[in-house]
């Protein structure tokens, strides 16, 4: 159990930076190639948690597909490659303030409804019981995802294509 | 491992996320913040599945990846288009709807 925090603590505290990161650089590509650690941390995460094909699936759609969209992007707006200091804009006292508030109020909320809620993560929850309830209860939002999906795919296509 | 740990490390990140949403006029980095928060929502959502020894969690973590990818494909579509319309995807500038 004290690996497990050690390792949580690293990861977290990776993360919290990398996110951190993510929305000061000043550096489009750089902030991407944070977000791929956050994403990382994430997963990794996942498997200290003993979930198994949450994991995978982060890795491979996460880090795989929605990472590379993210530098299609950036390559197709032609971002700066370097520096760029106008990438924020002139509210960022206000947003600071806003998100410290939420984080306050989430903190208070989260500290004193599961005060010291200990988690067991010691059985893995397989592979197998994912897709048996993916396809028992969960068939029907399985198929409106999948239908979701191919109406994103058909619309990203219809706005991006040139005519 | 207190439950509590996860749930506060999915509050900061979502709270950066919010932060990150708010202050970038970058449109593209703006997509990145809000991958941040479903990310955040993620977390919770295992967390909590690995507490009450119950699949669901991971499962709409599954579906909450789903539409963070579909959104990421027709957000970044918005993207390039107002950047072959207005050759800028500053936030700011995309203001024709302002009265």
């Amino acid at each position: 159990m004290v690996a497990q925090n050690v390792v949580f603590g690293i990861l977290a505290a990776v993360m919290v930076i990398s996110a951190w990161k993510v929305v000061t650089t000043k550096n489009v590509v750089r902030a991407v190639l944070y977000l791929v650690v956050v994403l990382a941390g994430a997963g990794a995460q996942y498997l200290l948690l003993a979930q198994e094909f949450i994991f995978v699936v982060q890795v491979i759609v996460y880090i795989g597909a929605i990472v590379v969209l993210f530098l299609f992007g950036t390559m197709l707006t032609r971002a700066p490659i370097g520096r760029d200091v106008r990438l924020d804009n002139d509210q960022r006292w206000l947003a600071a303030l806003t998100s410290l508030f939420l984080l306050g109020v989430l903190i208070a909320v989260l500290s004193n409804a599961f005060g010291d809620t200990h988690v067991n993560a010691t059985s893995v929850q397989r592979t197998a019981d994912v897709a048996n309830s993916m396809f028992g209860p969960y068939l029907v939002p399985f198929e409106v995802v999948s239908v979701l999906l191919l109406a994103a795919l058909v619309g990203a296509i219809a706005i991006a294509r040139r005519d | 491992m207190l439950l509590n740990q996860f749930l506060f490390l999915a509050a900061v990140l979502f709270c950066i996320g919010v932060y990150g949403v708010l202050a970038r006029r970058n449109a593209v980095l703006v997509l990145a913040s809000i991958e941040l928060m479903l990310n955040a929502v993620n977390i919770n959502l295992v967390a909590f599945g690995a507490y009450r020894h119950n699949i669901a969690g991971q499962v709409f973590a599954l579906f909450v990846i789903t539409i963070a990818a579909a959104e990421v494909g027709v957000g970044l579509a918005i993207v390039v288009l107002i950047f072959r319309n207005r050759a800028s995807i500053a936030l700011d500038d995309a203001d024709l709807m302002k009265g």
